[in-house]
């Protein structure tokens, strides 16, 4: 149980993180794409016998690479979809090949917060920290290639280079989170905690610290529902997520609105 | 002949079946898929196919019949990414992304209670990776009745939809009602996604979704002409998977095959790199 909680943090940690970046780029659908990639890599490394995580990191750095390479010449939606379908059939394919390892590949699906165990953990640490560190050092030139794509074109910031630095990052991440808590819901934290951050808040570090606060709460909140419910942490998961979001957008409206009357009253002082 | 064609191929009912449910399924999405392409939806189709799967578990756990909640589930999607905010690409971006973030969730809620409350395993496995040969002979009706209603809406809305979507300005000014053709597009695309991911899985719907379409974009920018394009990419695709993966089954030495939807994404992806190819070797008169 303890390792869950450990894991399940520093999965919400990268999530934040990275999260952040996902929803200021707009590429929710990559953020998807990548970990479902990953997953035909599972598949594939349950047929070649070789270890999980291997087939998860590969298989997310090829899925950011072929997103980035079909991207040159299509609109990135369309590139990112076929991506997605690419490996997907991939996966299939190996699935196909062999029923053995059909129930721990698709366990992949939504994780197994609750089966971490403690020699998991340094590995979990040591790649969460990678990404952080990554994040970090990706930190400003990505911020201006993501907010004002002239002006860091400009300065010499390489726009396509920090696009596949990006989906990279985003592939790093996936390697991190998928085995903890699986390919569906790695998904949930990198777009509903940092996207509700994003309503309320605007400036970048204290959107990202407040998306790795929100995400760890959720996290923290679903596995302990998870526990006195027995019902799928996942859903869990996933609800909290849109539900944070729901209610940052509602904050953010509730706050729009304040302003506006005490502007509006201001103005009418002003009139008299 | 017979490399290609193997002896009994036309003779199994299974492969009727799927020639027949992957066609008019080819059909519909390429209609769809190009204005779905064109607007920059792909992640919304892409995405229905699993709040289409969520339905389908929902009902299955109701004890409906599965095709209904399929396509009460993508279009419950669809709906609620009308309502969480489309009003710029980005929006529909993250819209998209909360509504798939949720139904993924659900699905999770259902699939566990499906399996623990009605004793079903086996759930996840065939409501994700569908199999056009598993089709029931049934389902080839419904398929082509909501297919119909699909291209119907399409073919009313295309119109207006295009232009909306080129200008929504431009569209307003000249009276074009742009969240009604927007909505009545997520509408039919909805339709379309829910019956394709039932009939063939939701990775072969989102294949046939986006990849003929896109690749018919590459070589035309006429909507007409694009449609027609994509559909025969699309139903060529279909039908060489098929053919190809009853074939497969002599190809290795275990005798397992590949997948019919994973040949028919390989012939999609490459028919759809061949167009780029060929649009960059013949120049444009």
């Amino acid at each position: 149980m303890t390792n869950a909680w450990v894991a399940g943090t520093l999965v919400a940690v990268v999530a934040g993180v990275v999260g952040f970046f996902v929803v200021l780029r707009s590429s929710a659908f990559a953020a998807h794409a990548i970990p479902n990639g990953a997953f035909a890599g599972a598949a594939g490394a349950a047929l070649a016998g070789v270890d999980t995580l291997v087939g998860l990191g590969v298989f997310a750095a090829l899925a950011a690479l072929t997103i980035a390479a079909l991207g040159h010449r299509a609109r990135r939606d369309v590139a990112t979809a076929l991506t997605l379908v690419l490996l997907l059939a991939l996966g299939d394919a190996f699935l196909a090949q062999t029923s053995a390892y059909a129930n721990a590949v698709f366990a992949l699906l939504f994780g197994q917060i609750l089966g971490v165990g403690s020699g998991d953990l340094p590995v979990v640490a040591g790649l969460a920290g990678a990404s952080v560190v990554a994040a970090a050092v990706l930190a400003r030139p990505l911020l201006l290639a993501s907010a004002v794509p002239d002006i860091a074109e400009a300065r010499g910031v390489r726009l396509a280079a920090m696009d596949l630095a990006f989906l990279l990052l985003l592939a790093l991440a996936t390697a991190v989170a998928v085995p903890v808590v699986g390919v569906l819901l790695i998904f949930s934290l990198l777009i509903g905690p940092p996207a509700a951050a994003r309503a309320v808040v605007r400036s970048p570090l204290p959107a990202v610290l407040l998306s790795v606060a929100l995400a760890a709460v959720t996290v923290w909140a679903s596995i302990a529902a998870s526990y006195l419910t027995n019902w799928p942490v996942g859903f869990f998961v996933g609800a909290l997520s849109a539900g944070v979001y729901g209610a940052a957008r509602l904050a953010a409206w509730a706050a729009g609105r304040a302003g506006r009357a005490g502007r509006g009253r201001a103005a009418a002082r002003a009139c008299r | 002949m017979h490399t290609l064609f193997a002896p009994g191929l036309f003779a199994s009912a299974q492969v009727r079946t799927a020639l027949a449910v992957g066609g008019v399924v080819a059909v519909v999405s390429a209609v769809v898929g190009v204005l779905t392409v064109v607007r920059g939806q792909s992640f919304a189709g892409h995405a229905l196919t699993e709040s289409a799967a969520t339905g389908g578990a929902g009902m299955y756990l109701a004890g409906v019949n599965p095709l209904v909640g399929f396509v009460a589930g993508a279009v419950a999607g669809a709906a609620s990414m009308q309502a969480v905010g489309v009003r710029n690409l980005r929006g529909r971006d993250l819209a998209t992304g909360i509504v798939l973030g949720a139904s993924i969730g659900l699905a999770a809620l259902f699939l566990y209670l499906d399996t623990t409350v009605v004793a079903a395993t086996g759930a996840t496995q065939q409501i994700l990776f569908g199999s056009i040969f598993a089709t029931a002979p049934g389902t080839v009706v419904l398929v082509a009745g909501f297919g119909a209603g699909a291209v119907l809406i399409v073919a009313v809305v295309a119109r207006p939809l295009l232009l909306s979507s080129l200008d929504p300005d431009i569209a307003a000014a000249r009276g074009v009602p742009v969240r009604l053709v927007a909505a009545a597009h997520m509408l039919a695309l909805a339709l379309a996604v829910g019956l394709s991911s039932v009939a063939v899985g939701a990775i072969l719907s989102t294949a046939l979704l986006v990849g003929p379409a896109a690749a018919a974009l590459r070589i035309t920018a006429r909507l007409g002409r694009a449609v027609a394009i994509a559909s025969a990419v699309g139903v060529g695709s279909t039908w060489a998977g098929v053919v190809l993966s009853y074939d497969s089954a002599t190809w290795f030495a275990g005798g397992n095959g590949i997948p019919v939807s994973s040949l028919i994404v390989g012939v999609v992806i490459v028919a759809y790199l061949a167009t780029g190819t060929a649009v960059r070797l013949v120049p444009r008169r």
